[in-house]
């Protein structure tokens, strides 16, 4: 590749860049995790302890009703299966060396020298899915995948590339986890996802992190005239230190993204989630919702959306409950518009949960605990439409567990 | 089966009642009459246990136990249940749901819900757009599938239109007077009502056995429905025929 020295200069300048968001890591304090592990040819011969952190985040192990399943654990892909034709699965290195044209999508809708993660992840050669759906195919069933750390102290990276091109749909469902003895430990997840003229994607994610995990998520998306985008992003379980800003562009006309993310921020976590969305195209569409908790532990939900062609129309939604003296919550909603012929809102709200409404349900006989959580599981899963049924799952579990009425 | 001893009640630091007495028997279904602010929705809320209301003198004895200070859900599990007249909005939650949650099981949720037209509500939030006689609907469907033995109305009938005034009044009549009982064991108890009525017209449809009258947080008077309504309608609040006599 022509422009790979100019993308490893970029990357050795930015090892020292200091993320825009976020608490920062020493990166040397980690040593990268084993991109060599044994591989398994069903889902079903995982440990059942593995098998139970996949569940536990909407993946599969018997795969039923999945289009495709690939399995990243610590630095190496230990398992992949593709059942539909015009799908393609494959670990991204493989893709790399399978199609020169890669190169034209690879560290585009993310910078290499974005901050230090990028570029620790591209110097570390990363690996992960690259995920096609080719041109006018419908893909029936969800492809899901899985990025698991199963060592203490370790980092992971991962570089995944998902093309859906033109006319062609695809559903994922992405369950990301650190295993029992891995909790200190680093992800740093690279997505790039490109979806072409009328195609669209449907992206779900569920973490489920160690309370010391580190995640440094950096994902860029560019869609093209008429593209549809939807990202769902569900974190329940305490974890370390959360930080995702997400960028996506609306290229196309007409093209349209919905960022929905929910999450609840236990006692000792820092959460800090938003997503950003650019409207580089006119009649383009975007809508980014927040609904997030927090039990004692720092949420920064944030939203950003900026205008940047006539006839655009888009909404944020920040609101969070508090529902613990502890902990800290911060909203940062941002419009930012170019032209005059723009239709942009955005709501923001920050309270405690309304006892009139846990009151109510306390005089039809429902005892208090269970009022507030049904009140709770409305607040979250409520105004988000076509959330799939385990991010449902997910959302109640949580609640139930997280025993918010107390 | 609700007695009422010199109730005193304060919301956000102003005294809203001033030393309420009031009974309603086993088996007597009683009105509530009284102008705008007397009070009435206070004393409902109370009895009901709301939280904004405090009880700063006096006691509430319902089916002869002190529950001046249970919580709410205690006053729903022995008994006691509220139709709002402007509940909450709650995002998120089906009607469904919390009708489900509400009930034992042992009625089903859509045979009741048909039978007052709101079973396509069911899938919708818990009040989110709904209008003046679907919240009330609502609010029945709700007290039906919980199945207190004692009642309490806050004017049923208020922002109802004519059809629609029709249905409730007939489905307030069969779930005051349904000789089923209280739908779950509750030894000898029998339905009974407290029901605030600003205009009388749910009198059409419940056999009313006693009238009190409310006026600036005090039980003003007490009486037959019937005379009482039409002193009211004949001279307004300000001169029932007690009261004047209480004057002289
Ligand atoms: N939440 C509240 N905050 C302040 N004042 C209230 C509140 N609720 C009721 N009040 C006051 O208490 C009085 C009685 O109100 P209410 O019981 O609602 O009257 P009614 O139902 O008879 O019309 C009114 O003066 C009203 O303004
Ligand atoms: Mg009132």
């Amino acid at each position: 590749m022509p422009d790979g020295q100019a993308l490893r200069r970029r990357a050795e300048e930015a090892l020292n860049r200091k993320g825009a968001f976020g608490k920062d890591y020493d990166l040397d304090e980690f040593e990268a995790a084993s991109r060599e592990r044994d591989s398994y040819e069903s889902l079903e011969e995982v440990s059942p302890e593995q098998k139970q952190t996949m569940m536990d985040v909407g993946v599969l192990p018997e795969a039923e009703d999945r289009s495709g399943s690939l399995v990243y654990m610590d630095n190496a892909v230990v398992h992949q299966s593709s059942a539909d034709q015009g799908l393609e699965l494959i670990p991204t290195l493989d893709a790399m060396d399978k199609y020169d044209w890669l190169s034209e999508y690879s560290w585009k809708a993310v910078p290499v020298d974005k901050d230090k993660y990028t570029a620790r992840a591209y110097l570390e050669n990363a690996n992960g899915y690259f995920i096609r759906v080719k041109a006018g195919k419908k893909v029936k069933f969800p492809v899901q995948t899985c990025m698991m750390i199963d060592t203490e102290k370790r980092t992971q990276h991962t570089h995944n590339i998902i093309i859906v091109e033109e006319g062609a749909s695809l559903d994922i469902i992405t369950g990301c986890a650190t295993s029992s003895h891995a909790n200190e430990s680093l992800h740093l997840g690279i997505s790039e996802i490109y979806v072409h003229e009328g195609g669209s994607l449907n992206f779900s994610m569920i973490h489920n992190w160690g309370e010391k995990t580190g995640v440094r998520p950096r994902t860029g998306v560019e869609l093209g005239k008429n593209a549809s985008f939807v990202n769902n992003y569900v974190i329940m379980k305490p974890a370390g230190s959360v930080q995702s800003f997400p960028t996506c562009y609306l290229n196309g006309e007409g093209a349209s993204a919905k960022f929905n993310s929910i999450a609840i921020s236990h006692p000792g976590s820092e959460i800090d989630l938003g997503s950003q969305v650019v409207m580089n195209a006119p009649g383009t569409a975007a809508e980014i919702l927040s609904r997030s908790i927090t039990l004692g532990g720092e949420m920064i939900a944030r939203g950003k959306l900026v205008g940047n062609a006539k006839d655009v129309r888009a909404h944020l939604e920040c609101r969070s409950l508090i529902m613990s003296e502890e902990g800290r919550t911060l909203a940062i909603p941002e419009l930012e518009a170019m032209y005059p012929d723009v239709e942009m809102t955005h709501e923001a709200a920050v309270g405690k949960i309304a006892r009139e409404q846990v009151e109510y349900l306390m005089a039809r006989g429902i005892d208090e605990d269970e009022a507030v959580g049904m009140i709770v599981r409305g607040f979250l899963e409520g105004s988000i439409r076509g959330l799939p049924e385990s991010l449902r799952k997910e959302i109640d579990d949580a609640v139930n567990m997280a025993n918010v009425g107390h | 089966m609700l007695q009422i001893e010199d109730l005193h009640v304060e919301v956000d630091g102003k005294e809203v009642l001033s030393g309420v007495d009031l009974e309603v028997p086993a088996g007597h279904t009683c009105v509530l009459f009284g102008p705008n602010g007397s009070g009435k929705s206070t004393l409902l809320h109370t009895i009901m246990g709301f939280g904004q209301y405090k009880i700063t003198k006096g006691r509430i004895l319902f089916l002869g136990r002190d529950i001046t200070h249970e919580p709410i859900d205690e006053r729903a599990r022995i008994g006691m249940g509220i139709m709002l007249q402007r509940p909450p909005n709650i995002v998120g939650l089906r009607l469904n749901d919390m009708v489900e949650a509400a009930g034992d099981g042992h009625l089903d949720t859509d045979e009741t819900a048909g039978a007052l037209n709101m079973k396509s509500f069911l899938e919708r939030d818990v009040n989110v757009g709904f209008s003046g006689g679907e919240i009330k609907r609502s609010e029945l469907l709700q007290l039906i599938m919980q199945e207190p033995c004692f009642f309490l109305l806050d004017e049923p009938e208020s922002g109802v239109d004519m059809e629609s005034i029709d249905l409730l009044g007939r489905k307030i009549h069969d779930l005051l007077y349904d000789k089923k009982g209280c739908g779950w064991d509750k030894g000898d108890c029998s339905k009974s009502a407290l029901v605030i009525t600003h205009t009388g017209r749910v009198l059409d449809y419940i056999d009313a056995d006693c009238a009190y009258v409310i006026r600036g947080g005090r039980i003003m008077c007490s009486g037959r429905p019937r005379d009482i309504l039409r002193d009211i309608q004949e001279r307004g609040y300000g001169e029932c025929i007690k009261c004047r006599m209480v004057k002289l």
